[in-house]
């Protein structure tokens, strides 16, 4: 037991709750068919993580928080301009920006020496599942232990009031966020401020994306935020099941990849798999499976 | 050491790497233009993105017959393979129409990605040499590309101009108007499936050169560059590819000078510097010039003699 909560729980919870995070806030995404923007705003956060990386010296949550938010802004009001004056095609004025930005935090790590420190690439392409450990942990006891519990490491608050706040937005917010998801088109008509709406998806999906940042990284993310709303999507006309399947998939996807990462290898003898890459087979799984059971059920109601 | 990069003086090493993504940026502006106007520029990203499982997988099938798995054949072919593979789920998934388009392209893009990395994970922990190539065609790594590499980028950027030179019409009528080219008879879903597999090459062949998160990158920012600066399709195909070409060129001799840079990031950087300055510059559709015009207009209803004073017999109403 000792073992287990030294070495696993901290990153089994912290899959499992960048996963919800994510998953909450992809609802709004794909719902309203924008999944593109949740890939284009988890590449452009990087060089804001990155710059509040280097200016505050640390990886505490708020600045990081803040640095990724401004990043996602600066990204949104990018792609409108360069909408407006190139006249493209929203996917293109996209793909200009996420990947302008991208290769500007990229370079970034480079250039400001982050990547010595210990924000690498690989974190930005893996996460780093790996590293969050409890040493403090002595058996279940730690668990309800206020010192032992002051030792978890400090990605794992971040996580868990990412949740928080993304819970929190759904509760106060429910009947409004079902309308803008539902039916966009109506809210607008009946003049219900969907721009201030849009703009709080676009402040969730940064949050959620930094509290995936060290759990899984920026591109993986991206399976984090579509694939829950997306099984869900595939499997339920309703909003509520909508968002209680989605809840289920992120917990499945984030506790089922950990759980092969650190189960499977020995199994198959190899040293060791990428648990973040893991998260996101098994969400391409779910995806699979409940496409399947979406066309079984078709089937079995044609026939 | 800057400079002699950029003048292909800093050893023969360099030289092949700087002349071989150049090549392969020609091709990638070119096509990524045809791509930008048809609206396909996502899909090549999420190939791009799911042909990296394809190269790992193949890499362990080499090292499982015996065949020399550095050997850049194997390595493309199986990123070919899982590139299609990724299109074919995209389209899998969208149809029924319950999930999007983008949704399906989310999807397949990071779980490929994902599978990619638990890949690359099992063979960074195998006993043996040669692995550790593989992580550049995640981020690029043109400073391990082969006089064979460049080889293959230059043939690549021949047969993807010449097709595009015999294809020229019927793909321009094509991107402006689809419906249009097949009242005409043109097979559009033939010159539709000869720009995919002109992408799909694109895609392959800028893996090891820019790697599979930048590929995106030179293929869309360029043709969006040439079309801040010129509305016409011919210039911009041009303008494109040598926007693309000078970008990549400046960008690898940059990341050789410097140890540490991702080629990919630095080439792609570039040309975002490039965009940045058509947006504030371009002629017609620049910032400054419609702040300029702007500004002008702003005269004119100001100025006495214009609106302000019609009695003076100037303005349009009293002429009449």
């Amino acid at each position: 037991m000792t073992t287990f909560l030294q070495l696993a729980f901290v990153p089994l919870a912290a899959a499992v709750l960048s996963c919800l995070a994510c998953g909450l806030v992809g609802n709004l995404l794909v719902l309203t068919r924008q999944s593109l923007l949740g890939d284009a705003i988890s590449h452009a956060v990087l060089p804001g993580l990155v710059l509040a990386f280097w200016l505050s010296g640390s990886r505490d949550p708020l600045p990081m928080v803040a640095g990724a938010a401004a990043a996602a802004l600066v990204a949104t009001g990018g792609i409108g301009l360069v909408r407006s004056a190139a006249q493209l095609e929203a996917g293109a004025t996209m793909g200009v920006v996420f990947s302008a930005m991208f290769a500007f935090g990229l370079v970034l790590i480079e250039l400001t020496g982050a990547s010595s420190v210990d924000l690498d690439i690989d974190c930005v392409l893996s996460g780093q599942l790996e590293t969050l450990i409890w040493p403090a942990a002595e058996g279940l006891a730690s668990l309800v232990d206020p010192a032992a519990l002051a030792q978890l490491p400090r990605e794992l608050w971040t996580l868990v009031a990412a949740l928080a706040l993304v819970l929190a937005a759904f509760a106060a917010l429910w009947k409004e966020l079902r309308l803008v998801a539902f039916d966009p088109d109506f809210a607008a008509a009946i003049g219900f401020a969907p721009r201030s709406l849009s703009l709080l998806v676009l402040l969730l999906t940064a949050i959620a994306t930094v509290a995936a940042f060290w759990a899984v990284g920026t591109i993986l993310a991206i399976a984090a935020l579509v694939a829950p709303a997306a099984c869900a999507r595939l499997l339920t006309d309703r909003y509520g099941a909508q968002i209680a399947l989605s809840i289920a998939t992120a917990a499945t996807m984030g506790a089922g990849g950990y759980g092969a990462s650190a189960l499977l290898p020995p199994v198959l003898g190899l040293n060791g798999l990428n648990a973040a890459g893991l998260i996101a087979v098994t969400a391409g799984l779910l995806v699979t499976l409940s496409a399947f059971a979406r066309s079984r059920r078709a089937a079995r109601l044609g026939a | 050491m800057l400079l002699e990069a950029l003048t292909l003086s800093a050893g023969h090493n360099a030289a092949v790497v700087v002349l071989g993504t150049a090549a392969f940026g020609l091709a990638a502006g070119a096509v990524g233009a045809f791509a930008l106007l048809r609206g396909r520029v996502l899909i090549a990203d999420a190939a791009a993105h799911a042909a990296l499982p394809g190269v790992v997988g193949a890499f362990l099938v080499a090292l499982l017959f015996g065949w020399n798995p550095r050997g850049s054949p194997v390595l493309l072919a199986g990123a070919a393979l899982a590139a299609a593979g990724g299109v074919l789920a995209i389209q899998a998934l969208a149809t029924g129409g319950r999930l999007k388009d983008d949704a399906a392209m989310a999807v397949v893009l990071s779980v490929g990605f994902g599978l990619g990395m638990v890949l690359l994970s099992v063979v960074q922990r195998l006993p043996i040499g040669g692995q550790a190539g593989l992580k550049g065609f995640i981020l690029g790594q043109a400073a391990g590309m082969l006089a064979g590499d460049a080889v293959a980028a230059g043939a690549l950027a021949l047969c993807a101009l010449l097709l595009l030179g015999l294809l020229y019409r019927p793909l321009a009528l094509l991107c402006f108007d689809a419906d249009f080219a097949a009242t005409l008879g043109l097979p559009v879903r033939g010159l539709d499936l000869a720009l995919h597999a002109l992408t799909l090459a694109v895609v392959v062949v800028g893996l090891g050169a820019v790697g599979a998160l930048m590929v995106v990158g030179l293929m869309v920012i360029p043709a969006a560059t040439a079309r801040l600066v010129s509305s016409r399709l011919a210039p911009m195909i041009v303008l494109s590819a040598l926007f693309a070409a000078a970008s990549a060129w400046v960008g690898a001799a940059l990341s050789a000078a410097r140890a540490g840079l991702p080629t990919g990031a630095t080439i792609v950087l570039v040309a975002s510097a490039l965009f940045a300055a058509a947006l504030l510059f371009a002629p017609r559709r620049g910032l400054v010039a419609a702040a300029l015009r702007r500004a002008e207009r702003w005269k004119k209803t100001k100025t006495p003699g214009g609106v302000a004073e019609p009695p003076a017999g100037g303005s349009e109403r009293s002429r009449r």
